[in-house]
């Protein structure tokens, strides 16, 4: 057993609001400077959805992330690494600028300086590139709220991965809100990547860090990646990424991501895992066994061996114990309310989801029955609008299992305490039928609901 | 092991190996790196900062959210929101992390290429003053020598909106400002001068600075929450009350929660996190949304209700409820509380018509033959014997002597009679108006006679208006739930919302199962979607009436929660008092907005119709040939509304008449008025001597927001160009107002703009001044969403000219002085006041009858059957003496709140050591007000939820009136005084306070009305209860005596536009015509924002109009094609956002993108295409100008029409993909 920590973040996106508030104050803090405007660390997405990268999770098409060779060993999907070295002057595989969006802004002036004229003035938009003028046609976050319908929504990469397509039209509409930034992962792909060895892991947080003086521009990594969290700096000619605000973290405060989440849906804390299994774990052959391979290469922090474990591997007193208290422990660990996002990439990744449980069932109230009680509910999991099939190729790899597990204990919880909200009878079978005790369903729903800033971080 | 596959590629990283420091995985994966990061500065660098400053942002929303500034090297870097909230509890979520991205994204503008930095003028106009000015050696003989000359008049205004600004300075345009002010209020009356600034809550001291020099200069400030629409009036109507709401984390107690048109994490943002957790404490949530909105994603039920049919889907959940709790069982929650908190067991006399019987009026004590004071505002129940009672807590009971002590709602020993009961049933005929034709429902009450009047109860016609038939009542019924030829049944109301019978009849069920299991915890969140249309005051009132049956309002978790303008001034009696300068004269000019605007932008001039197109099948005629106009000029001679500019005069010359003929100035009105020698300027708006002259924004973008009928603002008050295609040849002719052949353009001398961002105001304006940004002030923030008051504090100075709105104001009111001392001197004016509520006022008129003094059915008595006419004196060269300091009435004649009075004695010696006094001059030895921060302290010092001791003393007040205990609520706090560093150091909660409704003693959520069931204190209402019978003639006319289902208004009818749906309709060939909402944004707050590059670029980068891939296909445009959009009122040019979660036949324009953003010109006419606005007009609805009548009385911001625009439609068109900017 070889201890390490690792930050990790937990997001429900149960309870997102899709506002982007997380988006723009990580701008104005980290990316509001030329050569990285379009670069959002931490951006929203609406899902269904292209995403931003437009279709970033077509590995198909952009080759990021691993995948096991035939010999069964993990391997960079973009191929071996003298493939890549033969590639580092023409990368295929690098998202255009026309992927993410050319960057513009507006001919503000114009609204002072305007001669008189035959009619109102106004800011045209112009290139933020070229300085000429032009016509937008895609953005960070062209397809919010299902703008741009059936015709630029269908092209979600995990649209077509479903085993039964599903209906864009008003009546079936869904959607739902997945906000990202990088996954520091414990099997980064994009550390692998690098050709100049500029991307490190911090060994005390996990942190996943591009060293500036050490990036010579390859942008191999931006191809490795296969969430498309790593940006190229166009004036500087420099790999840019999510720094998980380690100078915040590093004093003890939240990312900014996190302390500025209205939905107060993130949470942060401290992981403690053996690397030692952590290869072992991204090389099971099936990807619906990386989620369960990824639990269980995290530590008990409670476990007095792996305690004596970190304390030799001279992880402090402090952060033992912050482990010990991690929310994102809970949710992962004891809840398993969250889930990684793309485990089939093998990244191991460290920014997990609660999945929405998005509650209209028309199926049961068109009939009459009370859909949220949770014994219909239950049965009617798979009913939802969001369909349990579009989570589970997000969160794992399409196993529809822990994701049903997951949204029945939401649906418990929320069954539970509208009983102890009401002031009547509790029904301790509700807990029960979801595998917790009546104590646990509340401390859960402390966690979710009250999620105070002491106990979210 | 390695798990790596190529040889060479493991040997190349063995060997990087060696010169990292650091630590690769074994497998050669990972790379470990510990210490030398020499890489990190880039980032370390980036977050280092010298200061974090606490401010706000004082924008129109009611977020009012504290946030973190970081400034470094005497830059602003950037912002973050401020976690340090005072707890609320170990139960509850915490009010942290207010914000959202919009706020998020603001310090983008300090820098930003589209900041107003110097003050700039017009270039026509500044050549013009100049020369005139080198000419006549006089400011004001300069600006009067521009605007008296037709030629040049003309030419400056037809500029206004084209650029051509030029560089000014301060003194210069400052000097202008107060030149246009002297000149206007000398030739025309200080009336003509007005003033536009919304929201005092979201920055009082700027708000007050401006409102203060407008008020004491004799200028009318107008009203927006009613002008905005935002006015819910049906919370005058039923509540009495403006309108007050649940702090959002009181949705947090709800069990249920219907989210009816009010899209939470889109217009609330900082607060939905209380909705998604409270769904984990097993709250219900159901969303009513014509579009799959955002909230939806986190509804247990999607209601999509079509757009604007919301209050038949209430409607039938009200039949829902009054059959299964009240009729089939009764429920004594329920039961208990409607007996004691609404209307519902008073007596109501029926009418015989040629109809048949129809509800007239409330019985009164008059009417059992009471000759006292007061007795024909006092309403009458039956007790369980059916004895005629008068119960205390009515109207007569609360400004007579008699009644001291006497109005609550202790009913004693009395157990009212919900129904008259009886074995004397009549038919009553009631209105509908959900067929083509309105329609007349025959269904049977059970009545007495009492006094020799036929009587029932509103309970017993509530059930009657909502088809709840009991025993064998005559008339016509429904069937069964399953009726659908019968409103309002649940299977009814499904021909009309789309929404399955089953489930209106379920949520209704559930929504009164919860209340009744919960004791009043079910809660209704209602917005714009629902309030922003003709009717909504109908669409509200149905709402209403399921949180009133289901004893909802006044408990915490439950009732209405209004969310669309709402805001609230906490400190409001501070602020008011400064705003309005009611500590040196009284009473101000508060102008109702939406009439003022409808009559200077001249669009009474195009309706087609007369206001009986909106009559009730059962009317008497009142409104047959009359327009709006008409009605607007009754209702300003009747003292319901106000009226500036008021006369056809300068009022300062009829005082002076007055004087000369020895005769009161309400005398000498009065006997014009009735000679016909005296004229309301509102009979003759396009006449020049009644033209508002000088109109001054600030903290608003008028003309790129709010301006309904933006293309006759901009052609009528201002002058200039527009795409307006409406004739007014084609308008009706008024009755009373005079038409004249050639309507009036550019009404309007000076539009003055202060602002630090260019807008479609600013384009426009004659003079705009660059303000300082929320982040270089002092200021003040408060909002109903939380319970807190805390500061703006500048991070940085001014930069550039700019300059804080008290600096520009104090200014320009020092400069008016100057001049004013020449020009003006010292004047008696003569102030006509609407009859007001809150004061005895709303006995004037009792029964809601209607007599008017100009056809000889009553005498014009001043205060009674006409408006109050007071005389004012103004010191004009005193007025920026007096902006600077408190003045005396303050302790001398007390501030008064809703009818509560304190006199702030000890606060005024408080202010006088914290702010200093004034040492010579009129304000000598006063406290002073010349620094932003003086006011902030005063505006604390002086209100009762920042002041325990004044909160402690207007109970003591408010308790002789109600003889129940109340100042127990504040004395908690009495020793409390919140001061301005108090909330510069962090958010305060305030003190429970005689202000509001509610309570937050004891750390409770605040929750509206809790102190009127709790503490048996009277709603504002004729009954002192909640109504849900209004019975005002006009009330009767329109048929909405009761809620009542009103569809939309039909613009085919009305307008000749094409109907909804129809192809090639009008005069776009190729085009769709679609309902055309413009909800509000996810990426601005109103127009503020839309601009932020930012916002700019999370959406769509500029104007767009979303629309369903069905409606798209039909006119065959793809995503992102540039589109038109055009009706009688203008053109839009805009991109489309084509998306499967819009129904068809409706799209959205987000309210208020402006234009001057990315606008192209329209393929059309060439000229810049519109905004949001340019497709809307104003429609006055005739129930709106009620007045002198109760809770039916004017206060600003209170009662008045509202500046509705959801009915419209457009039709839309692909246009050329080629746009020319």
């Amino acid at each position: 057993m070889r201890v390490m920590a690792q930050l990790a973040m937990v997001m429900n996106l149960d309870k997102c609001i899709g506002c982007h508030t997380c988006s723009v104050t990580c701008k104005q803090a980290w990316t509001n400077r030329g050569g990285v405007e379009y670069a959002w660390f931490n951006n929203v997405e609406t899902r269904p959805g292209q995403g931003y990268p437009r279709q970033y999770q077509d590995q198909e098409k952009w080759k990021g992330g691993w995948e096991l060779n035939k010999r069964g060993k993990l391997t960079l999907r973009t191929g071996s690494r003298l493939k890549r070295l033969l590639n580092i002057f023409a990368n295929p595989d690098l998202p255009s600028v026309a992927d993410y969006y050319e960057p513009w802004t507006y001919d503000y002036q114009n609204l002072l300086s305007a001669p008189p004229s035959d009619t109102t003035p106004t800011a045209k938009p112009k290139s933020s590139i070229t300085g000429e003028d032009m016509k937008v046609t895609w953005g960070a976050n062209w397809d919010d709220d299902l703008g741009g319908g059936p015709e630029q929504i269908g092209r979600d990469p995990l649209l077509g991965k479903l085993s039964e397509q599903v209906k864009l039209e008003f009546e079936q509409t869904f959607m739902f809100y997945l906000p990202r930034i990088c996954e520091h992962c414990l099997n980064p792909s994009c550390a692998a990547s690098c050709p100049s060895g500029a991307i490190y892991k911090r060994a005390e947080d996990g942190i996943v860090l591009v060293d500036q003086d050490k990036c010579r521009g390859w942008r191999q990594c931006v191809t490795g990646c296969p969430y498309k969290k790593i940006y190229f700096n166009h004036k500087t000619g420099k790999a840019e990424k999510c720094t998980f605000c380690y100078p915040r973290v590093e004093v003890g405060i939240p990312t900014v991501c996190s302390e500025t989440c209205v939905g107060r849906l993130r949470y942060i804390g401290v992981l403690l895992y053996d690397a030692d299994k952590v290869g072992e774990a991204a090389s099971v052959r099936d990807d619906k066994d990386l989620y369960p391979a990824q639990l269980g290469v995290f530590l008990n922090p409670h476990d007095p061996r792996v305690v004596a474990e970190a304390e030799r591997a001279g992880i402090s007193p402090e952060w033992i114990e912050a482990a010990q208290n991690s929310p994102v422990y809970r949710l992962i660990v004891d809840y398993q309310l969250a889930l990684p996002l793309h485990p089939e990439y093998r990244t191991m990744p460290m920014v997990w989801y609660v999945p929405p449980l998005s509650p209209v069932v028309d199926v049961l109230s068109e009939t009459g029955h009370d859909g949220e009680e949770v014994g219909n509910l239950f049965g009617a999991i798979d009913a939802l609008r969001i369909p349990v099939e579009y989570l589970a190729e997000l969160f794992t790899a399409g196993d529809v299992g822990p994701v049903r597990a997951s949204l029945q204990r939401l649906a418990a919880m929320r069954a539970h305490m509208r009983k102890v909200n009401l002031g009547e009878d509790v029904d301790d079978s509700i807990a029960a039928s979801v595998r917790l005790a009546p104590g646990e369903i509340e401390s859960m729903y402390r966690l979710l609901a009250i999620a105070k800033y002491e106990d979210r971080y | 092991m390695s798990n790596s596959d190529s040889e060479i590629g493991d040997s190349l990283l063995r060997l990087a190996r060696h010169f990292q420091r650091g630590e690769t995985s074994a497998d050669g994966r990972t790379l470990h790196q510990i210490g030398g990061r020499g890489a990190d500065v880039f980032y370390r660098d980036r977050w280092a900062y010298d200061k974090v400053v606490r401010s706000t942002h004082g924008v129109n929303c009611t977020g009012s959210c504290s946030w973190k500034v970081y400034v470094k090297d005497g830059v602003i870097t950037w912002e973050a929101q401020q976690t340090d909230y005072p707890s609320i509890g170990p139960d509850k979520p915490e009010y942290e992390p207010r914000g959202c991205p919009r706020g998020a994204s603001f310090s983008w503008y300090t820098y930003s290429p589209a900041r107003v930095r110097y003050p700039y003028v017009r270039g026509v106009l500044l050549e013009y003053y100049r020369e005139a000015k080198e000419r006549l050696k006089d400011p004001v003989l300069a600006w009067a020598d521009i605007v008296e000359d037709p030629e040049k008049s003309r030419r400056y205004k037809a500029a206004r909106g084209m650029g051509g600004f030029v560089r000014a300075e301060w003194w210069e345009a400052a000097e202008m400002v107060a030149a246009a002010h002297v000149h206007t209020i000398k030739r025309y009356g200080p009336d003509r001068v007005a003033g536009f600034s919304p929201i005092p809550a979201m920055s009082m001291v700027s708000h007050a600075a401006g409102a203060r020099f407008v008020s004491l200069v004799g200028g009318s400030m107008l009203s927006f929450y009613d002008w905005y629409a935002d006015l819910p009036v049906a919370s005058p109507q039923v509540f009495g009350d403006q309108t007050d709401v649940p702090e959002s984390a009181d949705w947090f107690d709800a069990g249920y929660l219907i989210m009816w048109g009010s899209n939470v994490p889109v217009t609330r943002t900082p607060d939905a996190h209380y909705m998604t957790e409270a769904r984990y404490r097993g709250q219900k949530v159901v969303v009513v949304s014509p579009d799959y909105a955002d909230n939806t994603k986190f509804a247990d039920e999607w209601l999509p209700a079509r757009p604007g049919t919301d209050a038949a889907l209430a409607m039938s959940m009200g039949h829902v409820i009054l059959r299964e709790f009240f009729v089939e069982k009764t429920t004594p929650y329920f039961t208990d509380y409607v007996k004691r908190y609404t209307d519902l067991p008073f007596l109501v006399t029926l009418t015989e018509t040629d109809d048949g019987f129809v509800p007239g009026k409330f019985l009164t004590a008059a009417d059992l033959g009471d000759l006292g004071e007061g007795a024909e505002s006092k309403t009458v129940l039956l007790d369980a014997h059916g004895t005629p009672v008068v119960p205390p807590g009515s109207l007569g009971h609360r400004f007579t002597d008699s009644g001291q002590g006497s109005w609550n709602l202790d009913l004693g020993e009395v157990d009212p009679l919900l129904s008259v009961g009886g074995d004397d049933p009549v038919t009553v005929a009631l209105p509908r108006f959900d067929t083509a034709e309105p329609g007349v429902l025959r269904r049977g009450v059970p009545t007495r006679i009492v006094a020799g009047r036929r009587v029932t109860t509103v309970f017993d016609l509530l059930l009657a208006q909502y088809g709840v038939r009991r025993g064998d009542l005559p008339g016509e019924w429904p069937t069964g739930y399953d009726d659908a030829s019968q409103p309002y049944t649940p299977a009814w109301q499904e021909a009309i919302t789309g929404v399955p019978a089953a489930k209106a009849e379920k949520i209704g069920r559930e929504f009164a199962d919860n209340a009744e299991r919960s004791q009043g915890r079910s809660m209704i969140l209602m917005g714009a979607g629902t309030n922003h249309w003709f009717h909504s005051d109908q669409i509200y009132r149905s709402f209403l009436a399921l949180t009133m049956l289901t004893g909802c309002q006044g408990v915490n978790g439950g009732g209405w929660a209004h969310y669309v303008g709402q805001e609230k001034c906490r400190p409001i009696t501070g602020w008011a008092t400064l705003a309005f300068g009611l500590d040196w004269q009284r009473p101000p000019r508060q102008m109702q907005g939406t009439i003022f605007w409808y009559l200077a932008t001249d669009q009474w001039r195009y309706d087609p119709f007369t206001s009986d197109v909106m009559s009730s099948p059962l009317a008497s005629g009142r409104f047959a040939g009359r327009t709006a106009a008409d009605n607007i000029a009754l209702a300003s001679r009747l003292g319901w509304m106000p009226s500036y500019p008021t006369f056809n005069r300068n009022p300062l010359d009829l005082a002076d008449e007055a004087e000369r003929l020895g005769k009161s100035a309400a005398d000498h009105v009065v006997d014009g008025l009735k000679s016909g020698h005296l004229r309301f300027a509102c009979e003759d708006p396009d006449a020049p001597e009644n033209f508002p002259r000088v109109l001054t924004v600030w903290r608003a973008n008028l003309l790129g927001s709010s301006a309904k009928g933006n293309e006759y603002f901009l052609k009528h008050l201002l002058g200039t160009d527009t795409n307006l295609r409406a004739r007014d040849a084609d308008g009706v002719r008024p009755q009373e107002v005079t038409w004249r052949e050639e309507a009036p353009v550019g009404k309007l001398d000076l539009l003055l703009s202060l602002d630090f961002r260019m807008t479609s105001t600013t384009l426009f304006s004659d003079i705009v001044l660059p303000a300082a940004t929320w982040y270089e002030k002092h200021d003040l923030s408060s909002t109903d969403m939380h319970p807190y008051v805390h500061a703006f504090s500048p991070a940085i100075s001014p930069p550039w000219e700019t300059k804080t709105d008290f600096e520009a104001f104090h200014r320009i009111a020092r400069g008016f002085s100057w001049l004013a001392e020449k020009h003006l001197g010292k004047r008696k004016d003569i102030v006509a006041v609407a009859l007001t509520h809150d004061t005895v006022d709303a006995t004037a008129q009792p029964g809601g009858r209607v007599l008017d003094w100009k056809t000889g059915e009553c005498e014009p008595i001043p205060g009674k059957t006409m408006p109050r006419l007071v005389v004012v004196e103004r010191d004009y060269p005193a007025v920026g003496e007096k902006m600077a300091a408190l003045g005396p009435l303050v302790e001398k004649v007390g501030l008064t709140t809703k009818g509560v009075t304190v006199h702030p004695d000890e606060e005024v010696e408080y202010l006088k050591g914290a702010n200093g006094t004034i040492a010579t001059g009129v304000a000598a030895g006063r406290p002073s007000l010349a620094k932003d921060t003086h006011a902030a302290e005063a505006i604390l010092a002086l209100s009762g939820t920042t002041n325990g001791r004044l909160a402690t003393e207007g109970f003591r007040a408010l308790e002789r009136r109600t003889g129940t205990k109340l100042a127990d609520l504040a004395a908690e706090s009495e020793g409390k005084r919140i001061t301005f560093p108090d909330t510069q150091a962090r958010p305060v909660p305030v003190i429970t306070s005689p202000e509001w409704s509610g309570s937050e003693t004891g750390g409770r959520r605040y929750s509206p009305f809790t102190i009127n069931t709790e503490r048996l204190k009277p709603w504002h209402t004729l009954t002192g209860r909640q109504h849900f019978f209004l019975d005002h003639d006009w009330m009767f006319e329109l048929g909405e005596q009761l809620p009542v289902f009103r569809p939309p208004l039909d613009m085919t009818a009305l307008f000749d536009e094409p109907a909804v749906g129809a192809l090639n309709g009008g005069a776009l060939e190729g085009g769709v015509t679609v309902r055309y909402l413009t909800p509000h944004s996810k990426w601005s707050i109103h127009s503020a924002y839309q601009d932020n590059l930012h916002m700019l670029t999370l959406s769509r980068g500029g104007q767009a109009i979303w629309m369903s891939d069905r409606d798209a296909a039909k006119i065959g445009v793809k995503d992102n094609d540039w589109i038109e959009a055009v009706n009688r009122n203008g053109i839009v040019v805009a991109r489309a956002i084509v998306s499967h979660r819009m129904p068809e036949g409706t799209v959205f324009m987000y309210h208020a993108q402006d234009k001057a953003v990315g606008v192209p010109r329209t393929e059309s006419t060439g000229k810049r295409g519109g905004i949001h606005n340019a497709l809307t007009r104003l429609m006055i609805k005739p129930s709106h100008l009620i007045g002198g009548y109760a809770q039916q009385s004017f206060a600003l911001n209170y009662h008045g029409p509202t500046g509705n625009q959801r009915d419209e439609v457009t039709t839309i068109r692909r246009r050329s993909q080629e746009v020319q900017y």
